[in-house]
């Protein structure tokens, strides 16, 4: 369910008294409605549903856990196991 | 509660008995339609190869003969038009038989009420589009239909070429170990397309890929005559071009998703509506089944010509899993590329 | 794709795919509830990956196969009204109700829109002042804001052309369904990030305390849902039965409050019917009474349409993770995403019509395509 993608707010404006800001999403840019994330900037990135940014990505987070992810030790257990499956052919 | 709980569910519906849009997908309804409706009537060896274009020997020239009908919407969009489009299609599927084209005819059906200024820039470019390749429009035919019974202009056209000698394309000559090429990035056409749909519209300056591969298919000929076969993947995308080749060849075959060029526009749209590049539109693309010793100059060629410059090496054919298109992840797993049963449409789940 | 690309990282997937096998000692069952996350798990083959021990069921956290058969046959009845735009996102189009689905309307001169977002059915009846134009109003707690938005502007403005179909359901009460069962096999759960992203995630903490089951919110890339699955793999290994939050960079404990004040200001819980289930005490929203002027369903007068759902399939058992999609016997043969006997083949996200699009290579040979 729920299919939400982050993009990058390029502008903000109000529109029928509701805020709406052009996101952009890789090379494509669409309308979204800014209403629910009221700390949203031009530049920061938001999770956009149907249209309506659902949150603004906290970046920090972001790059937090990225980070740990990126420390985590490649294993020394099971290779063997492991890089069978990972390249196994499917075929 | 006790025990599991009693989940019921619907029953399917009843035949189909209606044409619905997924029928022109290129996809499996389209395929279906094929096989329960016209097939059982029209009684023709060559129909039942059922190639992009019938290939035949004719006072000892070999011929190829196709026909497409084309209903875009909007009719002018980025990177092309209707008119330019209904050339261009129509010279990709003779390409795709290995013919250089001869003669194209071009019949209209005209919506009540539209304006002759609009048919007259259609005309221009199909002119236009079919001076450069060159191929003459040598008859025709134009049919008004009432207000609200058509979509402003759908163009019908038909092309006859001739299969220089030596050159022998068709699905049935794939065989395992054969590598697939593709001529560059994948769903240019849809995405740009979609852009501008009602509904749906989203900003981009990506253009659609319409054009035609006339040349880069005589470039791939003249260094080798070991390509077995072509298809270029219009609607229903790389993924409906490669499940037809595997379906009528008997074959598998396994691509590598991290070798398939997608643009960032392509993606974007895809992630944004949930689609996936692999069934969207391509109109100047090309997928060819080539033999493994001939692969590397034929890849060479395609980059030397503009419209292959960003070729590729996406997979190969197997005996292993036939009729069955597998796609390896960068995880190192597989999954099937199905045919989808009708048109992709934007998720939200 | 920033945000994206990131989080597909193969080479980081196989440090992941090592510590869960390196920290499940015993066979743990897990259930990923939204039907996006299924999406993910299965077109990458993170099952394959991550070892026996570790086996994944899917939830019913699809919207669109889970709205039920009645809603179905009031949007078809409306949208066959022939004044009527009936606007919907696009998955739904296929969904067949009892005798018909929204394409062969559409087929039949009904005029059935798709739409990416509700605020475009809101610009096409500001468009079309003398033609009524509906929104079907499906989905999760994450849409509900976005269609809540979309009733509370057009009540605004004054659009009186403009009514909502709304099928809004609830993923907490679906969870406690399945918890409540005797039959129950699943130890721990990847909640929606996408829904704790509007509604916070007090409501799991509730549930993880009752029932004693860890969750774990998580992402929807594949290196958020090895992280989700490892979190949950440690949880069990040590006893553990809280809730974590993997998905940090979009959620909050509380959720976002801007979104779920605009929900309940249109929205109030009701009881639902779930496709494939059956009925769920206050297990979804319909609009307040405030809002009935833009009820498609008292508008059109659609309300005493009913549907009796024949039983058939064995979604129940997937749905509850006693059963594979790969074990029906009709998998593959008279139940396929073209002619689906049940709700989870009926949408692309649904777990039989993700193992048909993706994996069905991989299932016995008796029951393959």
């Amino acid at each position: 369910m729920c299919l939400a993608i982050p993009g990058q707010i390029v502008d903000a404006q109000e529109i029928d008294g509701l805020r709406f800001g052009t996101v952009r999403f890789g090379g494509i840019t669409r309308q979204a409605c800014l209403d629910f994330v009221p700390e949203a900037q031009c530049g920061d990135y938001v999770i956009v549903h149907v249209g309506f940014a659902i949150s603004r990505v906290d970046a920090e987070e972001a790059q937090r856990t990225y980070q740990l992810l990126d420390q985590m030790e490649a294993l020394e257990e099971e290779p063997g196991a492991l890089e069978a499956e990972l390249g196994k052919d499917g075929g | 509660m006790s025990g599991p709980i009693q989940f019921t569910c619907p029953l399917p519906l009843a035949v189909k008995d209606r044409i619905v849009l997924g029928h022109g997908s290129g996809g499996r309804l389209s395929a279906e339609l094929l096989r329960d409706v016209f097939l059982p009537f029209f009684h023709s060896p060559i129909l039942n190869r059922l190639d992009d274009q019938a290939v035949f020997e004719f006072r000892g020239a070999r011929l190829a003969f196709t026909t497409d009908s084309f209903v875009v919407k909007p009719l002018f969009f980025r990177g092309g038009d209707i008119g330019s489009l209904a050339v261009y299609g129509t010279v990709n599927d003779l390409a795709m038989g290995g013919a250089s084209p001869l003669y194209l005819s071009a019949g209209f059906i005209l919506e009540e009420g539209l304006e002759i200024e609009t048919l007259r820039r259609v005309a221009e470019s199909m002119g236009r589009a079919a001076d450069d390749i060159p191929v003459e429009i040598v008859t025709g035919d134009t049919k008004v239909v009432e207000k609200g019974s058509g979509d402003g202009v759908f163009i019908n056209t038909t092309g006859i070429g001739l299969v220089p000698e030596g050159v022998r394309l068709s699905p049935a000559l794939v065989r395992p170990g054969d590598l697939v090429l593709l001529s560059g990035p994948i769903g240019d056409h849809g995405i740009a397309i979609l852009a501008e749909r009602e509904g749906i519209q989203f900003s981009t300056d990506l253009a659609s890929d319409s054009a035609p591969l006339h040349g880069l298919v005589a470039a791939m000929l003249a260094v080798s005559l070991d390509v077995r076969a072509m298809r270029d993947p219009t609607r229903g995308g790389l993924s409906s071009a490669l499940n037809e080749i595997a379906s009528r060849a008997g074959v598998g075959i396994t691509i590598e998703e991290s070798a398939i060029p997608v643009r960032e526009e392509v993606r974007g749209a895809c992630e944004m509506l949930g689609l996936d590049p692999l069934y969207v539109a391509n109109e100047g693309k090309l997928v060819a089944f080539v033999a493994p010793h001939a692969a590397q100059s034929v890849l060479a060629a395609m980059r030397r010509h503009p419209q292959g410059h960003d070729a590729t090496l996406i997979g190969a054919v197997t005996d292993t899993h036939p009729e069955l298109v597998l796609l390896r992840t960068p995880f190192g797993t597989t999954r099937i590329v199905d045919m989808l049963p009708g048109d992709q449409l934007p998720r939200i789940c | 794709m920033k945000y994206l690309d990131e989080y597909r990282d193969p080479a980081l997937a196989r440090r992941l795919v090592a510590e869960i096998r390196r920290s499940a000692t015993r066979p743990w069952v897990l259930m990923e509830i939204c039907g996006g996350q299924t999406h993910t798990l299965v077109k990458y083959g993170i099952e394959e990956l991550i070892g026996e021990r570790v086996e994944l069921v899917h939830g019913p956290g699809c919207p669109v196969c889970v709205t039920p058969l009645e809603i179905l046959d009031k949007a078809i009845a409306i949208a066959s009204i022939p004044e009527v735009i009936f606007v919907s996102y696009g998955d739904m189009l296929r969904v067949p109700g009892s005798r018909s689905d929204l394409f062969r309307v559409k087929a039949g001169g009904g005029d059935v829109r798709i739409a990416y977002s509700p605020m475009d059915a809101l610009r096409l009846a500001r468009e079309n002042p003398q033609r009524p134009v509906v929104f079907f109003a499906v989905g999760f707690e994450t849409t509900a804001p976005a269609n809540a938005m979309a009733v509370w502007q057009a009540r605004r403005e004054g659009l009186r052309n403009f009514s909502m179909l709304v099928s809004h359901v609830l993923v907490p009460p679906a969870i406690r369904l399945l918890l409540d069962s005797s039959a129950n096999r699943v130890q721990g759960f990847i909640a929606p990030g996408h829904v704790c992203t509007v509604m916070g995630y007090e409501e799991y903490e509730e549930l993880a305390a009752r029932y004693k089951v860890p969750f774990v919110v998580g992402g929807f890339e594949p290196l958020d849902l090895l992280e989700a699955i490892l979190l949950l793999v440690r949880q069990l290994e040590e006893g553990r039965a809280q809730v974590e939050n993997q998905y940090v960079r979009s959620v909050n404990r509380t959720g976002n409050q801007a979104a779920r004040q605009r929900m309940m200001e249109v929205f109030e819980v009701v009881d639902r019917n779930w496709r494939g289930i059956g009925p769920i005490a206050q297990s979804g929203y319909r609009l307040r009474p405030e809002y009935a002027a833009f009820d498609a369903e008292k508008v059109f007068g659609v309300e005493a349409i009913s549907a009796p759902e024949p039983p058939e399939c064995i979604s129940a058992l997937v749905l509850q993770g006693l059963k594979k999609p790969v074990d029906c016997p009709m998998f593959g043969t008279r139940c396929t995403p073209a002619t689906p006997m049940g709700a989870p083949m009926v949408s692309s996200e649904g777990a039989c019509a993700v193992y048909y699009q993706y994996r069905r290579h991989t299932a016995p040979a008796g029951a393959q395509a």
